[in-house]
């Protein structure tokens, strides 16, 4: 249901256009995967956004990949259900930050600070980007796969 | 004009209405609140690495515990979740008592909601009463499992054990008194002209800042919004059940209690219509004592839990354990509205916007 109606070639080229930024799109049995790169990301949820009614940014969550870190971006519109998205990006380790969501999806706060948090990676511009669940003298990021094996 | 001072009076850690280690630190302007700061953590247990190094069956009993009052709603997002990793099929029998135990649950955590906000706005009694009705409840987890609070009851492919026959006339006979018990609490909390006073008005969120702010469950309901996750992406059977989705109007405190309240019936309708048809059978299927999926899988599952959208995002990597997981949890994203409502309003308002809110810290924490 859903994912095979809703992804014809043309709603996304029309949509690559309106961002004027290329992604790549992949359909998985439950979701619309789009992978972009962390500069693409603001843009291309602003057009999802406007032109297909994303309205609901359900879940952010991160992967720690070694080499990379991949933030993905579970989006839904509200009522209307038979859109899934996923949208996923990858930034290096040695330098994990990308753009805030905030602006456009006020739910990213403490969701990005969790993030920030746990896994360690920067969102740029954020209004708070502090710490959420952890003490804020505490040091390095838990879900980090080195986290505890390192020499600190 | 009188000017006064400002100053913070912090709510919590350690105070009956913060429902489990929530601090929030009001910055005050006489009697007026300037703004909230919430402070999580306290109840932080590091439940997304422990998953990491435990097997995805290892996991069930710690997803239990995320929403301690509502056991059998995270433990069925959780197992779902993995199910859908490895596309295993759940009996048919199965499936039925997963519905009962789960609309049983939100019934419990909804009359857990419904007494702690009268405790928490001085009205002792009714408390008493919630918990009685609940007690209910805890007597039929126990037939089933064992457990009464945190109980481990789900399995990835159906259930630990099938229900005992003893639960059967148990169930009916609380489904039966539902309507007693709903009329009770509205003459006993709800019609209380103290608790109208304190909740009418009080903490209004709009559909529009729900949305924003990615406020789900009877939160939103009451704000409005008629999404629910049963009807609007159904996950196990739900489809197959006729209910009524509440809605309020105002998105004040008094909705969001009496949204609750229409819910916990609606619930009982569900657990009803489950009973009736209900198919014997098995109540497991046949999977793997080891559970490995397919490497760089991964599934993002969601379920209305009592208190909204609960989310289970897994990835595999091939190993018996999981890579990643993480929880999405409506608690979590919830409370981020609690400073938005409570500007502009007095002290013991955020009292009834917590309340209201309904947080489980155990969920919002991990």
């Amino acid at each position: 249901m859903g994912t095979s109606d809703f992804a014809p070639d043309k709603i996304w080229a029309d949509l690559q256009q309106a961002a004027g930024v290329q992604f790549t799109v992949t359909l998985e049995p439950f979701f619309v995967n789009i992978t972009v790169t962390p500069d693409d990301l603001v843009p291309i949820l602003k057009v999802l956004q406007n032109r297909l009614g994303m309205n609901y940014l359900a879940n952010i969550t991160s992967v720690d990949y070694g080499a990379e870190f991949e933030i993905i971006y579970h989006l839904y519109a509200i009522p209307d259900n038979s859109r899934k998205l996923k949208v996923k990006t990858r930034v290096p380790r040695s330098a994990a930050q990308l753009d805030s969501v905030f602006p456009l999806y006020p739910t990213a706060d403490w969701q990005e600070r969790e993030i920030f948090d746990l896994m360690g990676i920067r969102f740029n511009a954020h209004p708070n980007l502090v710490r959420v669940l952890l003490p804020d003298d505490f040091k390095g990021h838990p879900l980090r796969k080195d986290f505890g094996k390192e020499e600190q | 004009m009188l000017k006064t001072d400002q100053y913070t009076i912090n709510i919590g850690p350690q105070h009956p209405s913060t429902h489990g280690g929530l601090h929030a630190e009001a910055l005050m302007d006489g009697e007026i609140v300037k703004d909230v700061v919430v402070h999580l953590g306290y109840v932080h247990r590091s439940v997304e690495k422990i998953a990491e190094s435990r097997t995805y069956t290892q996991f069930i009993p710690y997803a239990s515990r995320l929403d301690y009052l509502a056991s059998h709603l995270p433990c069925l997002g959780y197992v779902q979740a993995v199910e859908k990793l490895l596309g295993v099929e759940v009996p048919e029998r199965a499936e039925y008592i997963r519905v009962i135990l789960a609309e049983l649950s939100r019934i419990a955590s909804h009359m857990i909601f419904v007494g702690s906000l009268a405790i928490d706005l001085a009205a002792t009694t009714g408390l008493v009463y919630c918990l009685r009705d609940r007690e209910r409840i805890m007597d039929l987890f126990e037939m089933s499992s064992g457990q009464r609070l945190i109980a481990a009851y789900m399995r990835i492919g159906g259930l630990s054990a099938d229900l005992p026959e003893e639960f059967f006339p148990a169930a009916q006979s609380f489904l039966t008194d539902i309507p007693r018990m709903i009329e009770e609490y509205n003459g006993l909390i709800t019609g209380n002209e103290i608790l109208q006073a304190r909740c009418k008005g009080v903490g209004v969120l709009t559909a529009e800042m729900a949305l924003a702010y990615g406020v789900t469950g009877p939160n939103l309901r009451a704000s409005g919004v008629a999404y629910d996750l049963r009807k609007a992406d159904p996950y196990g059977i739900y489809d197959r059940f006729e209910f009524d989705l509440p809605t309020g109007k105002a998105g004040d405190g008094l909705d969001r209690l009496i949204v609750r309240l229409k819910e916990i019936e609606q619930s009982g309708h569900i657990v009803r219509q489950a009973l009736s048809q209900m198919p014997e059978g098995e109540i497991r299927s046949k999977v793997p004592k080891l559970l490995k999926p397919a490497p760089g899988k991964e599934v993002y599952h969601r379920i209305e839990s009592s208190k909204g959208e609960l989310g289970f995002y897994l990835l595999s990597d091939g190993s018996e354990k999981p890579a990643r997981l993480h929880v999405r949890a409506p608690s979590f994203i919830n409370l981020m509205v609690l400073p938005l409502i409570s500007r502009g309003g007095r002290l013991q308002d955020i009292i009834t916007n917590i309340a209201t809110l309904d947080p489980v810290l155990g969920e919002s924490d991990r």
